[in-house]
């Protein structure tokens, strides 16, 4: 810039940073208008997480109830929609508590690995070097680990998990993916030219990385956030199913499968009505990650 | 339909007539090629110029219906080769014409082939799609081939994958791929375009020398007079998806009667001509979807009237086997004072 | 093109590739060590408090893990010590079984093996043939119908697919367990072998139904990439017919990342075989390691998450391999 004022350079990296918003409501309601398959998959979404909301309301009995323990599990009649399990506690009501369960779980541990996915991966693109190729690394441990076997691990070592330690756990192996995407948005962006221009005006790093890198990530960490709810809401399912979820009586959908899988042959519902439930919910969750990331440019999500 | 064979004496190869290939995106229609009508013998060599965006590489595709949705050959339209109606022939009767009668080259050779099998496999590929050679038998004509073409150690080099070649190399390798079932017609688009200036006249050597030898018929399709000087005996000046000046080379730079070609070949830089600064057409190439009516040349005319908006000139003859599609040669006189200028130096 | 197949050319870039992969596997394998190490320290209590008070340990066993792990040393030395342990291959000892690690292993490990090599093989063939059909006629109506069936398959948990499998061909079809508990070791090897196939129809179907829903997803992707390419036109218009730019010309490059994407899904596959052998009471490492899990037997669990580390590793290696053959241009770089 010939002949800028003084002030001007610094008053640049001071300049709020270059706009993006790919979720500005606008953006997102034309991509609803235009994918009804998106649509569709976003409303089954809202009305289940809708449902586990208000599910205190909604149950007509209380989950935890036993009700009628001679006649043990019951198939589906006009009073219990769904059935009752093997203790006959009502299934529809157990369901939609479920739903909190699960999905309350899985939200909070994909909001902890993607902040630390975010971090990792973001420090490691924007430093590069050795940082990044020993950061790099530690990813590709946590990579190759499956997942299910380390969490069974350390269920084994540590006994049974509070819920807390649980959604941590789950939170915390993770991350690795969503740190693959950050870190390749951070790299591409970190050349850019306003970027370059943050930094020459004399702007520390870490203030580039964050007020005008960072934001250019929010594309694959939407769409890596989306798509881990998935991933976490069948991993927990699955530790559950195998009995180290959420303490008894309350139990995630996982864990209602789990329960019916002695009575399969003579009480089907008890598996299969949460079953559906959870793959409902999965596919709508893919389809719905599916679009995003072709709608919000998957050319903008370079190769990890 | 006729009998199929090689043209007696005096029949065209190709017959080209009012070749019309629009592609309909959304509402609009781009008239790529609008009206083309040219014949080529067997043995000669025609070569098609003209700025991107006149329509050569589409009609180029055309003959071979490479064009793929939205672009449409439209109705009225009609080629034919060694007596066949070309767009009448089903999906496997035109599959039969493509690599084995008319062959074709395209302009980027880096890309041009596939990465995965040696340049010697997608040679004999031909043999073995057309003639239903072995594979022995496929891989000795791709050897000879390859000989042919001027790829040193022909044998050994037949082995290796495209990504160990040049691109000068691998246009001779396409270019070989091209000649395997010894095809009556050669369409090279752009052969040379991507290519360093002494590879290309490397490569114009090697057509020149092939057609001589193996009495082909090549269209050549460049935007570089200098190469249509060199290799050419006739030419097709094009211009918004038409033809705009048809005739042999030498009387095309002796007397451009277009002022399309005028420009063209007044823009091409000269050694030994004093100049301040390059001439150049004025104004951009209008998009196909809105072609100006009359003369569609006519924004970037020096000399237009209003009869050229009002009335789109037809191809006026200027001699036996020379037209240009100009009012200028039905009015000379507007020409005015400008001389004609003789480019054959 | 039997030419354009030959055996892979392993000179000395490809050898580099492959040393810089197994170094690349020790790390892993390391990482993996210390932090299941780090794992037991952090547990609550004494690191493994609820063995030692277990009344099944022998007094033998607990020197041995005092011995093993140094206990009451520094935990850096611990550290060391374990890790020394772990690289002479050393395992431990099964609490449950009483016996090394290693010969518990033994057994179940090659039941893994088959199971997840018969799901992988038919499943990414069907995946790639699926996936290859879709792309080719993409948007038609048997790419939409079946890649929408696809991606509901994928979406299934593969515990829940295993049960309802079980459900529908419980009493029609083998539903459990390795193979028919009435043959004796006397039964000719080949009643016995065919037995162990009917055993392993259902378990190895499912996982392999899975594996090929996602498997086609992405190859769909790779052939509709691969299409635009200019050689692609290039062999349209040397006159190859359309089966032809399919499945040779196309195909063979879009398997490149079909082959990526096999190294990159081990350690889902080994996830999803665990609840497959637990569902189908196929007796491997998977349900061996729930077993476990429940019996508190960690040295036996810890081993097979190690295990399970290095058999990715192996895999990565083997698709790098895989991917070198298929692609010359990076044999040669």
């Amino acid at each position: 810039m010939p002949n800028a004022a003084p002030g001007s350079l610094v008053a640049f990296a001071d300049a709020p940073p270059a706009p993006l918003a790919p979720w500005a409501p606008g953006r997102l309601a034309g991509l609803f208008r235009r994918d009804p398959p998106a649509a569709v998959a976003a409303i089954t979404l809202a009305v289940i997480a809708l449902a586990a909301l208000l599910a205190p309301w909604l149950t007509p009995y209380d989950p935890t109830q036993p009700l009628d323990m001679a006649a043990g599990a019951q198939p589906p009649s006009a009073a219990h929609w769904l059935g009752t399990d093997l203790a006959s506690r009502d299934l529809l009501s157990r369901l939609l508590f479920g739903a909190r369960v699960s999905l309350g779980i899985s939200v909070v541990a994909v909001a902890v690995a993607t902040i630390v996915g975010t971090a990792w991966g973001a420090v490691a693109g924007y430093a590069g070097g050795w940082i990044d190729r020993v950061l790099m690394h530690v990813v590709d441990a946590g990579l190759a680990i499956p997942r299910i076997l380390l969490l069974l691990g350390i269920v084994a070592l540590w006994g049974t998990l509070s819920t807390t330690s649980l959604v941590l756990l789950l939170g915390l192996t993770g991350w690795f993916g969503a740190s693959r995407l950050v870190r390749a948005e951070v790299r591409a962006t970190r050349e850019r030219d306003f970027a370059i221009a943050a930094r020459a005006s004399g702007a520390s790093p870490s203030r580039v990385l964050v007020r005008h890198v960072l934001p250019h990530a929010m594309t694959p960490m939407l769409v890596a956030a989306t798509l881990g709810v998935g991933q976490v809401v069948i991993v927990e399912a699955g530790l559950a199913f195998l009995g180290y979820g959420v303490a008894p009586p309350a139990a995630s959908w996982g864990g209602l499968i789990g329960d019916g899988r002695d009575a399969l042959g003579t009480a089907w519902w008890i598996s299969v009505f949460p079953g559906i439930a959870l793959s409902a919910t999965i596919l709508a969750i893919n389809v719905l990650g599916d679009r995003l990331r072709a709608a919000l440019g998957a050319h903008q999500l370079h190769a990890p | 339909m006729t009998m199929p064979g090689r043209p007696g004496a005096g029949e065209p190869l190709l017959r080209v007539h009012d070749l019309r290939t629009y592609f309909h995106i959304g509402g609009a229609v781009a008239r790529a090629v609008d009206g083309v009508s040219f014949d080529i013998r067997a043995g000669e060599t025609v070569g098609m110029v003209g700025e991107s965006g006149c329509g050569k590489s589409v009609t180029a595709l055309s003959l071979l219906r490479l064009v793929d949705p939205p672009g449409r050959i439209e109705a009225g339209s009609r080629i034919e080769f060694e007596g066949r109606d070309l767009l009448s022939l089903d999906e496997e009767g035109i599959r039969r014409i493509r690599g084995n009668r008319i062959a074709m080259v395209f302009q980027e050779p880096m890309t041009a082939l596939n990465p995965v099998f040696t340049i010697g496999d997608q040679v004999a590929e031909v043999a073995r799609v057309h003639a239903r050679a072995s594979r022995r038998a496929a891989w000795e004509r791709a050897v000879e081939m390859l000989n042919l073409v001027g790829i040193p150690d022909p044998r050994e080099r037949a082995k290796s994958y495209p990504h160990q070649l040049s691109g000068g190399m691998r246009q001779r390798v396409l270019i070989a791929m091209a000649l395997v079932m010894n095809p009556s017609l050669l369409i090279a688009d752009e052969p040379t375009t991507a290519l360093d200036v002494t590879i290309q006249a490397q490569i114009l050597e090697l057509l020149a020398d092939l057609q001589q030898r193996l009495g082909l018929a090549v269209l050549l399709i460049t935007h570089d007079l200098g190469v249509v000087a060199e290799v050419t005996s006739r030419v097709l000046v094009m211009y918004g998806g038409q033809i705009v000046e048809r005739a042999p080379v030498r009387e095309l730079f002796r007397d451009p009667r277009h002022p399309y070609t005028r420009g063209l070949l007044e823009a091409m830089p000269r050694l030994g001509r004093q100049r301040d600064r390059l001439a150049v057409i004025p104004g951009t190439v209008p998009p196909p979807t809105h072609w100006p009516t009359g003369c569609r040349f006519r924004d970037r005319c020096a000399f237009a009237w209003p009869r050229c908006a009002n009335e789109p000139p037809p191809e006026y003859p200027v001699s036996a086997d020379h037209a240009a599609r100009c009012h200028l040669v039905d009015e000379p006189a507007r020409a005015g004072a400008v001389a004609a200028v003789d480019h054959t130096s | 093109m039997a030419r354009s197949c030959p055996v892979p050319y392993l000179g000395p870039h490809m050898a580099i590739i492959v040393l810089k992969r197994l170094a690349q596997g020790l790390l892993i394998v390391w990482l993996t060590t210390t932090l299941t190490f780090f794992l037991i320290h952090a547990a609550p209590g004494e690191p493994f408090s609820g063995f030692l008070d277990d009344p099944r340990a022998t007094a033998e066993m607990r020197d041995a893990y005092r011995g093993r792990y140094g206990l009451d040393r520094p935990v850096l030395v611990q550290y060391g010590r374990f890790l020394a342990s772990v690289a002479a291959g050393n395992l431990g000892e099964s609490f449950f079984y009483r016996r090394p690690v290693a010969a518990v292993l033994a057994d179940t490990v090659p039941r893994t093996l088959l199971l997840m090599g018969t799901a992988l093989v038919l499943g990414f063939t069907a995946g790639i043939l699926l996936g290859t059909l879709q792309g080719s006629r993409a948007g038609g109506w048997f790419d939409r119908l079946s890649g929408g069936v696809a991606v509901l398959v994928a979406s299934l948990p593969d515990f829940w697919l295993a049960m309802l499998v079980l459900l529908f061909f419980a009493g029609v079809w083998p539903v459990q367990g390795f193979s028919d508990p009435t043959l004796g070791s006397t039964a000719p090897f080949a009643t016995r072998a065919l037995s162990v196939v009917r055993h392993l129809v259902l378990p190895a179907g499912t996982l392999a139904l899975l594996i090929t829903a996602t498997v086609s997803r992405y190859q769909r992707a790779a052939l509709i990439d691969v299409l635009p390419n200019a050689w692609m036109r290039t062999a349209r218009a040397k006159g190859v017919a359309r089966r032809g730019l399919m499945f040779r010309h196309a195909l063979r490059n879009a398997l490149l990342p079909a082959i990526t994407l096999g190294g990159l899904a081990i350690p889902a596959l080994l996830g999803g075989a665990v609840f497959i052998e637990v569902t189908f009471a196929w007796p491997g490492m998977g349900s061996l390691a729930v077993q476990a899990v429940g019996d508190r037997d960690y040295p036996l669990v810890l081993a097979i998450v190690l295990l399970s580390s290095a058999f990715v590793i192996v895999g990565a290696v083997a698709a790098d391999l895989a991917h070198a053959a298929a692609d010359p241009r990076q044999r040669h770089a």
